[in-house]
């Protein structure tokens, strides 16, 4: 027996061993991975973003070359502290915080130590770098603005947050991002792919070589380039005129749905948010609590549309068969729609729908809106085959425009109602404010515009984009797809002939051009607001609605002035400038160019700010 | 003459084993010490030229070794005892520190390390002893004896090389083989198996443990003559055992001897100081999957993040660009010498064969099995070389005349009527 207990060990043992091996090796993957971690060093080289071109050729925003100062904090040894400091101009505290931070995130993987050194410092730094072992430069493209326009529908690049790294895996810390406008929507397409380099190293950090001869390499991918709807000229314009006033432009070509200028007011040059000063500046934008720059009006902004809504009620109204183009209603300034209920009006006379059209008439729309709703047994039925109409013009919906912000808006449905009325007690004249776009219905500015497109196109309209082409890919099929109205086109005419009057008798004869046969419709748009609770008046916004030329539309715009009394004291005139600046290419109505040009509303705003300030000094 | 009866009777498998782990280690040498620019394989400045000059080094031995009469080695064997013992002495007042042991000559340019070649000398008096007396180890002389021949060059190594020490050990299985009782390897594996378990274990849960077990021994082996007497002196001298071994672990261990046995527990190990080594080795073998990275394409072998890699190390250079199979298939090829010497030493007619053949499994063995132990994390780390594998001329010269003294024993047994 003596002789088999050795042999019995040494199976014994081996067995252990091979399992043993057999764990390490195969089943736990662990060490795979704490492999790679001892021996690569990966090297990301960053691809030149897309180019952004406007709709005529015209290159709107190129890249710029851009050092960042990377660290490695395992790496850094031995180095003259001070000299750095003083190199990069950097206090020491600084230093130490921003090399603690690197460390924590990782000792060994790089961080970016210092980004965007402008050329002379790069220069500098370069000459010493050999000095300060652990540092390195890292060459990145940043944006490049060629024009000074276009903030808010670029949007802006930044370093990814952690919720970008934790939600995309292609991401990590130091990347850049595309965040608001076509930035991020074409993020993809823009940024292109980074390569990724895998030097292997030996136990000193020395660098031995590619990793497997570079089979896992690949080479960074140029971003595409885009060419954007939007009519560079136009928009530089539309910003010329809005300056020292709050609001909105959207403008809109409507046989294609191309958006050809998207106005925000107040602005920011674009080139502010890049470089070394982009996080002060960011800070300032974004800290302006009351003009926003930063937040997308058009886009974002819900209001009551006011009058430019009658071109609908008048529509619908046609379509429901509850009025036809002859259909009158008398107006003495006003009507009583119930018991000592009074709707005011601000003319009087016996019109139809064409002129009710022109001047604007409360009396004729909210007639119509009543006939509209008591057509059904019940309002609340009523009240949804109104909603369905105003539906099929994309409002109360998310549009489905390619850009990353925006709000529904909201058409009241009757389920709405009986939430308020839980007793049913509601019907057609509760409801009546909607019917000249104040009461319920509220709707972004850029909902609005293509409200007009659809009727300019006479029923139908194409999802607005700002995509024109992206190199190498086609653009949605979506964007190029009628989206057809719920009314038939031969009921447009009479109320583009009601919006042509517009500009001839009508609200907005003030604008009119001589050589554009333009259709509108003015707005003005009551204003309230609540400070703890209380309602507010404000001063009324203007807006205004227009397409043109009549017969073959080319434009389709919407305005929006905050505080901006009435339709025809702000947004007409520079509706009309921007159709002539599309159309004609030149100004004819110098006139109205020098008022807007000249003309602030800041004493407006500076109102607002004092109620705010005034009611807060009240309550303490 | 006599070389054509070696040649012919010589057990050419276990020569082809042996050649076969020689060059497998030193492919795998190569590996591990190519510097980026390769230069000539004899280049005698680079650690696989050297090892090449080693290999061929062996090959007048082995000639010298075989071409001796066999008896010449059980005749002089105390003689090389004592020139073993002495060598050692030696190193008091000439030998050369490396890395805080004193355990090297320095001759010429290379080292000679003297304890390799004890181990031979060692088996060869154990293996006279045993013959000349023909006992069977159940005498208290004899035991001493034995205990003394091994005792002398354990205690004198010990004093350079804790290691390499503990590699004497594994010659109780040869004293087992030749009729050791029983009972001093039981006590010797319930001592290692409590001196860890303490170490991990609250000593209370131990002692519970044994006081259960041998009840539970005393109640189910009715059939068997019992002294209550030895049931409980056995559990006395465990009990005290376990709580001597915090003592032992606080006041005799060194520090870097505890450090090994931390890392092995993985109880507050510094991966960047004393767990450094075992994390970089298993980071490597670990790394290599079913068939590894592939010859010269280890990142950590070319990296050189894994220290001492070409001697002790070695194996994790075949655990990462071989991977899996390539580990096997070298264990197996130690096992199949193993199995093959053990075949050989049973089917010798005179015990001298026997023993000094069973020597040299042991040693081999033990070697193999502290080695890739403690790469992997199954034993704590001692400085012990792959046998055949790991860089260095003493050892593989001396592992070399271990084994071919055996295998000139084993081709004169024809002549032995």
């Amino acid at each position: 027996m003596r002789k088999y207990l050795l042999p019995l060990i040494i199976t014994v043992v081996s067995i252990v061993i091979l399992s043993r091996l057999f764990y390490l090796q195969v089943i736990d993957d662990t060490y795979i991975k704490k492999s790679e971690n001892n021996a690569l060093k990966i090297v990301y080289e960053y691809p030149e973003r897309g180019y952004i071109f406007d709709r005529n050729g015209k290159l709107m925003v190129a890249n710029q070359p851009s050092y960042d100062v990377m660290v490695i904090p395992r790496e850094v040894k031995d180095i003259d502290t001070l000299a750095l400091c003083k190199l990069l101009d950097v206090t020491k505290d600084e230093f130490d915080t921003k090399l603690n931070k690197a460390t924590k995130y990782s000792p060994r993987l790089p961080s970016i130590f210092l980004p965007q050194l402008s050329k002379a410092e790069y220069a500098a730094f370069q000459e010493k770098i050999r000095h300060f072992t652990g540092f390195y430069i890292q060459k990145r493209s940043l944006r490049d603005y060629q024009v000074d326009h276009g903030a808010n529908i670029f949007g802006y690049i930044r370093q990814v947050n952690e919720y970008n790294i934790k939600n995309n895996p292609y991401y990590r810390p130091g990347d850049l991002i595309g965040i608001q406008g076509v930035e991020e929507q074409y993020e993809e397409v823009l940024r292109g792919a980074k390569g990724v380099k895998y030097i292997q190293r030996d136990r000193f950090n020395r660098e031995i070589g590619s990793f497997k001869n570079g089979i896992y390499d690949t080479i960074a991918l140029k971003g595409d380039d885009i060419t954007l709807t939007i009519d560079s000229e136009l928009q530089a314009y539309g910003e010329l005129l809005m300056q020292n006033k709050r609001g909105g432009i959207v403008a809109i070509e409507p046989k294609t749905g191309e958006i050809l200028a998207l106005i925000n007011a107040p602005t920011y040059d674009p080139s502010l948010l890049v470089g070394r000063e982009r996080s002060k500046n960011y800070t300032k934008l974004y800290n302006d609590s009351l003009a926003k720059p930063l937040y997308n009006r058009v886009l974002s902004g819900e209001y009551p549309p006011g009058s430019p809504f009658k071109i609908l009620t008048g529509l619908i109204g046609l379509q429901e068969g509850v009025i036809n183009e002859h259909t009158t209603f008398s107006c003495s300034r006003g009507f009583y729609y119930g018991k000592g209920a009074w709707m005011g009006c601000h003319d009087s006379g016996n019109w139809d729908l064409h002129i009710a059209t022109a001047k604007s008439c409360n009396t004729y729309f909210a007639q119509t809106y009543r006939r509209i709703i008591e057509k059904y047994k019940e309002p609340a039925d009523g009240i949804d085959a109104w909603n369905k109409h105003l539906q099929s013009f994309g409002l109360g919906q998310f549009l489905g425009y390619d850009l990353p912000e925006g709000r529904k808006g909201h058409i009241p449905n009757s389920e709405y109602y009986n939430r308020w009325y839980p007793n049913g007690s509601w019907k057609s004249t509760t409801t009546i404010s909607n019917s000249i776009g104040q009461g319920e219905v509220i709707m972004t500015p850029m909902q609005l515009a293509n409200v007009i497109a659809a009727v300019a196109n006479k029923g139908y309209y194409y999802t607005p984009h700002i995509i024109k082409s992206i190199e190498h890919h086609k653009i949605d099929k979506k964007f190029v797809t009628k989206n057809q109205t719920s009314i038939d086109e031969k009921y447009f005419s009479p109320v583009i002939e009601g919006m042509n009057e517009v500009f001839k008798t009508g609200t907005g004869r003030s604008v009119q051009v001589e050589q554009l046969d333009m259709c509108g419709k003015t707005g003005t748009v009551e204003n309230f607001t609540r400070i703890n609770g209380k309602r507010y008046q404000l001063t009324d916004h203007s807006v205004f609605v227009a397409f043109a030329p009549k017969d073959d539309p080319k434009i389709a715009i919407a305005v929006f002035i905050e505080n901006g009394y009435w339709g025809a004291r702000w947004a007409a005139p520079i509706t009309s400038l921007m159709i002539q600046k599309y159309l004609l290419n030149e100004i004819v109505r110098k006139d109205l160019e020098k008022r807007m040009l000249d003309g602030s509303l800041q004493s407006e705003y500076d109102k607002v700010l004092k109620l705010y300030n005034n009611v807060d000094k009240n309550n303490k | 003459m006599r070389s054509v009866s070696v040649q012919k009777n010589i057990d050419w498998l276990t020569v082809l084993l042996y050649y076969l782990l020689v060059i497998a280690g030193w492919f795998t040498i190569y590996s591990a010490s190519l510097p980026a620019e390769p230069t000539s394989m004899f280049d005698l400045n680079q650690i696989y030229g050297r090892q090449l000059i080693f290999i061929i080094l062996t090959i007048p031995f082995i000639i010298l070794i075989l071409a001796i009469d066999a008896k010449f080695y059980e005749k002089y064997a105390l003689i090389f005892y004592i020139i073993g013992l002495l060598s050692i002495l030696g190193l008091f007042f000439f030998g050369k520190s490396v890395k805080g042991q004193t355990n090297w000559y320095a001759i010429g340019g290379f080292g000679l390390q003297p304890s390799e070649f004890v181990k031979t000398s060692t088996a060869l008096l154990l293996a006279k002893y045993l013959s000349d007396n023909q006992g069977h180890l159940n005498t208290f002389k004899e035991q001493l004896t034995a205990l003394i021949i091994i005792g002398i060059p354990t205690l004198f190594i010990l004093k350079h090389d804790t290691g390499s020490a503990m590699l004497f050990v594994s010659l109780v299985f040869v004293l087992y083989r030749e009729g050791l009782p029983s009972w001093y390897l039981w006590t010797g594996f319930i001592t290692i198996i409590l001196f860890f378990a303490a170490l991990i274990v609250p000593p209370s849960a131990i002692i519970g443990t044994i006081v259960i077990l041998t009840i539970l021994h005393f109640y189910l082996n009715k059939n068997i003559n019992r002294n209550p007497f030895i049931y409980i002196f056995i559990a006395i001298i465990s009990s005290a055992f376990v709580y001597s071994v915090d003592y032992v672990y606080d006041n005799v261990l060194e520090a870097h001897q505890k450090d090994r046995i931390n890392v092995l527990l993985g109880e507050n190990v510094n991966l960047q100081a004393e767990g450094y080594n075992l994390n970089q080795s298993k980071i490597a073998i670990g790394s290599g999957n079913w068939t590894g990275t592939g010859f010269l394409k280890g990142t950590q072998t070319k990296g050189g993040f894994v220290p001492e890699q070409h001697t002790d190390y070695i194996f994790t250079t075949v655990g990462e660009e071989w991977g899996f199979a390539g580990a096997t298939v070298v264990i197996v090829l130690f096992l199949c010498l193993f199995y093959r010497l053990i075949y050989l030493a049973e089917n010798q007619k005179k015990r001298f064969n026997r023993v000094y053949g069973y020597c040299v499994v042991c040693f081999l063995f033990i070697h193999f099995a502290f080695n890739i132990s403690m790469l992997i994390g199954l034993f704590p780390t001692i400085g012990v070389p792959l046998p055949f594998f790991s860089y260095g001329g003493s050892s593989l010269i001396a592992f070399t005349i271990l084994l071919f003294i055996f295998l000139k024993l084993d081709a004169n047994k024809i002549n032995e009527w």
